[in-house]
């Protein structure tokens, strides 16, 4: 092998592919913005659905409490709901969004108070919907504290201590570091568009670089010289290689740029946390991912074998076509193939096996899930970064094989 | 100097099957002559000439360019030869200079020496003009010149053409020609394959007839000529190959 060769080959290669225009796209332009555009966008749009749903002061419904004049006056001086008149319909108001929630008391509602009498607040709500969780958190929060007080009433009047009824407080604390937490959402998320990204950032030089050249007719100049074979794709899957991990590497660094410029720009907004139980609004209360930076950068070098794989695989495909359309035609399908294993590693609940950390692309997929998360299992972790090379090294020694077959190089 | 010795060549196609491009090819080419390889579309002229420059390697048979042999030691034969056809594209996105920087630095030449050649090249040619602007941006006859350039830079002592006027307008078509003889006068030793008769007629020292994957008849024009008793080199060809047609 002659890497002076190689070392030629691969520095044209890369001149060339720097002076086109699609090559300059797919390798610089599109893996600073995509990712981004992505979480920013995320961002601006979660915020926004929150401010407006905290703006709004939903109208809610008070059905029954008919004689309970003092509960009616309580609900109607609270400030961040507005009850409007009672309607049978309101089951359909609800579900059409045109009324964020109702509560049902009973007639004399007031009166079973002051006698000690049981009785039942019933709250109609949409679940799952932001605002409606809102307004019925807001009413559920409401009547909490109307309980509260009233047992605090009644143990004045018999001259009771308040900790009768409240023996002991409950608090609760979270220990899970926050990039647990985000990581689990956007983890998954973050290192599938870096390998797609990554894909992408090989696919156009490597069909350029085999299939474009033979169309153009400058293949055959080149192998009409002294270079080897082999020498001359070693320096093309240099340059493929790297262009996808320049992809890599921009992605990885827009994206750790956007992650503190997002939580600047979408900090949650202060006071308590709103109890709406559902998982979208919580996590929507922070819309930037908290990511483990040292797990971040451990992903991306988790995805460099991916990077070779894609090179070597995509140049070996390529090559096999004579036209850049018809290599499109092979490599475009290819697009579901990489999107599935990496689209699956986001389902909840698919968790790293051994099985499953020798499938390419699926097991660094679920391997970033945890690193982001700022969780490093070793055995994992070599474990796939050996299979993702084992399946580089396959690639690339097909590519050369490849190479060297002029049925493949001539073919009519 | 170039001698083939039975040269073969056979591809495999889905549709057609087993296809003898090329059979039993055997001639000789002397330094300082051209040898004419004529053949109608798909006579095997491209696939002979391919296993000369060693892009495609000989099912059976060999030859040896410069002494050395296409099968044994394929890399020397490359950096003794210059190969121009009409489907030897140069790189859009370079400029003259730099595709003549590249291909001597794979013919391992020394940066220095590749400047000097680019230099003389240039002068020859009168290529100043456009030597550093990008080939996408050339006018026809530019581009040929450049590729010239790029056939010679490594003085090749063997230079192959495979129907290099193809496609070309008549002054770009003269360039070649003119070229051509040049590369005779220097010494070289000159394989040139075309369709078309005057070519020949005007151009080489010996004519070798190809149809069929086979050398039909070989020798100088007015062996040819004495042979077939016509001094036209159409009637000559139709000939050549009807003669073994018939046979
Ligand atoms: N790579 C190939 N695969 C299959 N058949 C080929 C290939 N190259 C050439 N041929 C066939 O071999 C024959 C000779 O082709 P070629 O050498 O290109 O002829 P010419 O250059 O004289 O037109 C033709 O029938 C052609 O179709
Ligand atoms: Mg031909």
């Amino acid at each position: 092998m002659n890497f002076n060769q190689i070392v030629t080959v691969y520095l044209k290669e890369l001149r060339d592919a720097l002076r086109d225009r699609r090559t300059l796209v797919s390798m610089f332009i599109v893996p600073t913005l995509v990712i981004p555009i992505i979480i920013l966008g995320f961002g601006v749009v979660t915020a926004k659905i929150i401010r407006k749903a905290r703006a709004e002061t939903p109208g809610v419904m008070l059905l029954g409490a008919k004689d309970s004049p003092e509960i009616r006056a309580a609900l109607a001086a609270h400030p961040r709901i507005r009850i409007v008149p009672a309607r049978d319909d309101f089951r359909t108001l609800i579900s059409n969004k045109s009324l964020r929630a109702a509560v049902e008391l009973p007639d004399d509602f007031d009166a079973a108070l002051l006698e000690s009498r049981p009785s039942t607040v019933r709250l109609y709500t949409y679940d799952g919907e932001i605002k409606s969780g809102f307004a019925t958190g807001e009413l559920d929060r409401f009547f909490r504290d109307y309980r509260e007080k009233a047992i605090q009433a009644r143990l004045s009047e018999r001259g009771l201590p308040a900790a009768l009824v409240r023996p002991y407080e409950i608090t609760r604390q979270n220990v899970a570091p926050p990039e647990k937490v985000g990581g689990n959402l956007v983890g998954g998320f973050i290192p599938y568009v870096i390998i797609l990204l990554c894909f992408t950032g090989a696919m156009y030089p490597a069909m350029d670089l085999t299939a474009g050249e033979k169309e153009r007719g400058t293949l055959e100049t080149l192998l009409c010289s002294p270079v080897g074979r082999t020498e001359i794709v070693l320096g093309k899957f240099l340059v493929v290689l790297t262009s996808a991990l320049s992809t890599v590497v921009l992605a990885g660094i827009s994206a750790m740029a956007t992650f503190p410029l997002g939580a600047l720009l979408f900090a949650p907004e202060a006071g308590p946390a709103r109890a709406v139980g559902s998982a979208a609004v919580a996590a929507a209360r922070s819309p930037m991912p908290q990511i483990d930076p040292l797990g971040f950068l451990a992903s991306l070098a988790m995805v460099a074998p991916i990077a070779v794989l894609f090179a070597a695989g995509l140049l070996a495909l390529s090559l096999f076509a004579k036209s850049y359309k018809e290599a499109q035609s092979y490599v475009s399908p290819l697009i579901v193939v990489i999107i599935l294993p990496a689209l699956s590693a986001m389902l909840p609940g698919v968790e790293l096996n051994l099985q499953l950390s020798l499938i390419p692309i699926l097991n660094v997929s679920l391997v970033c899930k945890e690193l982001v998360s700022g969780i490093f299992h070793w055995g994992h972790l070599s474990l796939i970064f050996a299979s993702s090379c084992v399946y580089a090294a396959i690639a690339l020694a097909l590519a050369v094989r490849m190479f060297n077959r002029e049925t493949v190089l001539f073919r009519t | 100097m170039i001698v083939a010795q039975g040269l073969t060549k056979s591809f495999h196609d889905k549709k057609r099957g087993q296809i003898m491009a090329v059979q039993d090819v055997s001639f000789t080419c002397h330094p300082g002559r051209i040898y004419g390889l004529l053949g109608a579309n798909g006579a095997g002229k491209t696939t002979t000439l391919r296993m000369l420059a060693t892009l495609l390697k000989p099912t059976h048979g060999t030859a040896t360019v410069a002494g050395l042999s296409v099968t044994e030691r394929p890399a020397e034969v490359r950096a003794q030869v210059g190969f121009l056809a009409a489907s030897t594209a140069l790189y859009a996105r370079l400029t003259a200079r730099e595709t003549l920087a590249y291909f001597g630095r794979l013919n391992g030449l020394p940066a220095a020496e590749v400047a000097a050649r680019t230099q003389r090249l240039a002068d020859d040619l009168e290529m100043h003009e456009f030597l550093d602007r990008r080939v996408d941006k050339f006018s026809t006859g530019m581009k040929q010149k450049t590729s010239i350039a790029r056939t010679l830079i490594h003085d090749p002592a063997v230079i192959i053409f495979d129907e290099p006027t193809l496609g070309l307008d008549v002054m770009a078509a003269r360039t070649i020609l003119r070229f051509v003889r040049d590369c005779k006068a220097r010494g070289k030793t000159v394989i040139y394959s075309t369709h078309i008769m005057s070519e020949v007629e005007k151009l080489c020292d010996t004519i070798g007839i190809i149809h069929g994957g086979r050398l039909l008849a070989e020798g100088s024009l007015a062996d040819l000529r004495a042979r077939y008793a016509e001094t036209d080199m159409e009637e000559i060809f139709i000939k050549a190959i009807g003669e073994k047609e018939a046979a």
